[in-house]
């Protein structure tokens, strides 16, 4: 109650200033009074601040949600015909295992409250716990603040996100079952032991480290978890021949297309919804601000790639702008309040111009992304967490890059032990046969496209 | 069973043929398959044209291929790639002999744009032609 009113207070003051600002007006002094008589303060009551910054979860997390259909298009795009129902397949699994061990374990590990079993580092275990049916005020676990299961529903999605980056760069020739298991342990632990550290109130936080959405926490979590994979599992057969690079032309690019904008529309939820509040004039404002700016970076990144792959190809390519306007995403999700829209525009822009650059380079090295996860969530994501210093002054750059450093190390261990425990128990790559046929035909006998095509 | 079947059957076409063929190499064969590769996008403007002088029926085929018209390069993700084979639509038509060189000529005149790439048409003998339906052949099966 006592913050709400004060909420409101400060609200009334900010329109009072930004009334006063035309000062040399004459009538300045009229229009401060008017002003002032049409916002009477009104005390936003204790229960609305608790349905409404649950409501603003619950939407935020139906929209990134959603962002799994978003991967899914743009992987199935992107990939070569005979592998399209398999990365389906990889995403609906993934999707599904994520979930399970978030609920399972994920979320206390994430979210530990007091009971951390090792301060600031290690959360605690045990499955996450939803309020009781018909929760009253009083048994609310945070009556000022939000319930439970929204938050829970939330972060569900956010873990699943994570998860999702992996399977596009490691497409065409991975196993299901071998994918699989890794998913469940990068969502289990992988994932959520390093978000505790930031948006569990762990150390990286305790040290000022910001990332209001996860350029770092989820985005080049995924990213380095899909360069270990990239590295450990190697590249498509006949994809780097006699020192040339092979163009695997994807067998969809509408679909891919389709799959960028719903994970743009996604992404409204993905950023908007983690001002993780609804409450006051301050938070309606800020989520709109923070979603105009999400739009901004992607546009800034599609714009740059469109430009860039023009002049440097002679011909524009719907992939990489694609692959752009993702990047120009990533770019502002550390940082999307602060910035002003053209700010956010460069921000995102320079996430463009990344990927441009990236992709040919990644190639270069014989590190084979099938869709460009890399470039998109590690190297804009590192760059996104690096730039909050630019336009929020409580951002230091020594701790953003100490966190940058401290998570990729974290998950380049962890992930590659992971990778290479799988590779030695189970295997990582179908075989060579199987992998020409397609993964479609050879691990599920089911296609994508039967009637279509001799392939 | 199914093997004698068909077996049986085989046989049966080919003593229907046989008379026929010797008639064929006696007097020239009087069916003609012509094959034709050609621009895609002048597919329907050739059938058009074909249908006009009488042709009553062709086969249509999407294939890929070179000629004259190698191929190019196009970029793909930063890399390059060679496009070495190029669609075209292949036209298999099978027309009694007195209308060969009008047909030849009607495809020819259709779907040249005078650029390389045109495509190519070539004129074959059939040793015999039968319709399904009724077991009429050569000409009477067009």
């Amino acid at each position: 109650m006592h913050k709400s009113l004060k909420i409101a207070g400060c609200s009334t003051l900010v329109v009072s200033l930004l009334a006063a600002l035309p000062v040399w007006a004459q009538d300045a002094a009229a229009t401060v009074t008017e002003v002032v008589e049409a916002a009477a303060p009104v005390a936003v009551p204790t229960d609305m601040v608790f349905i409404m910054n649950s409501f603003i979860m619950l939407l935020g997390g139906i929209l990134v949600f959603w962002m799994a259909a978003g991967f899914a298009m743009l992987e199935a795009g992107l990939v070569r015909s005979k592998n399209v129902t398999m990365q389906l397949v990889k995403n609906i699994g993934l999707f599904a295992s994520a979930c399970f061990v978030y609920y399972l374990v994920g979320y206390s590990i994430m979210y530990p409250g007091d009971g951390w079993l090792i301060d600031g580092v290690f959360g605690k275990f045990g499955p996450a716990v939803l309020e009781v049916v018909g929760l009253t005020a009083d048994a609310a676990s945070d009556y000022s603040y939000a319930s439970t299961s929204s938050d829970f529903f939330f972060q569900v999605m956010f873990c699943a996100t994570t998860a999702s980056i992996v399977s596009g760069t490691i497409a065409e020739r991975m196993k299901l079952s071998s994918f699989l298991v890794f998913t469940v342990l990068l969502a289990a632990f992988i994932y959520p032991v390093q978000a505790s550290w930031k948006w569990g109130g762990g150390f990286l936080d305790q040290q000022g480290f910001i990332d209001f959405a996860g350029s770092t926490v989820v985005h080049s979590v995924g990213g380095w978890a899909a360069l270990m994979g990239a590295l450990i599992l190697g590249p498509r057969l006949g994809k780097y021949k006699d020192g040339k690079v092979v163009a695997m032309p994807g067998s969809n690019l509408p679909l891919a297309f389709l799959g960028t904008f719903i994970l743009w529309m996604g992404w409204f939820g993905f950023n908007g919804a983690s001002q993780l509040a609804l409450s006051s004039v301050g938070d309606a404002a800020d989520v709109g601000r923070v979603m105009a700016n999400t739009n901004a970076g992607a546009v800034g990144g599609a714009l740059t790639a469109l430009i860039l792959t023009g002049l440097l190809y002679k011909k524009v390519d719907l992939t990489m702008v694609l692959n752009g306007a993702l990047a120009g995403l990533v770019s502002v999700t550390a940082e999307p309040l602060t910035p002003g829209l053209g700010g956010a525009s460069l921000i995102g822009a320079v996430g463009g111009v990344i990927v441009v650059f990236a992709i040919p380079l990644l190639d270069k090295l014989k590190i084979d992304d099938v869709v460009g996860a890399i470039p998109v969530h590690l190297f804009a994501g590192i760059w996104g967490t690096i730039a909050v210093v630019f336009t929020n002054p409580d951002a230091s750059l020594f701790i953003q890059l100490k966190a940058i450093v401290v998570v990729g190390a974290f998950v380049i261990v962890t992930s590659g032990v992971l990778w290479f425990v799988i590779k030695s128990v189970m295997g990582l790559r179908v075989s060579a046969e199987d992998e020409y046929k397609g993964l479609d035909k050879s691990e599920l006998g089911m296609e994508s496209y039967p009637e279509f095509g001799g392939r | 069973m199914g093997a004698a079947l068909c077996c049986t059957c085989t046989m049966g076409v080919l003593q229907l043929w046989a008379p026929q063929r010797a008639a064929c190499i006696r007097k020239g064969c009087d069916v003609k398959l012509i094959i034709a590769a050609i621009k895609p996008f002048k597919l329907e403007e050739v059938r058009e044209a074909l249908t006009a002088i009488g042709v009553r029926g062709m086969m249509v085929t999407e294939i890929k291929g070179f000629g004259t018209q190698s191929g190019h390069t196009e970029i793909y993700r930063g890399a390059e790639y060679a496009v070495n084979f190029v669609p075209k639509v292949k036209l298999e038509l099978v027309v009694s002999d007195s209308m060969a060189d009008q047909v030849v000529e009607t495809i020819r005149s259709t779907a040249t744009t005078g650029k390389i790439g045109d495509g190519k048409i070539f004129v074959l003998d059939v040793d015999a032609a039968v319709r399904v339906r009724t077991g009429e052949t050569d000409d009477n099966a067009l």
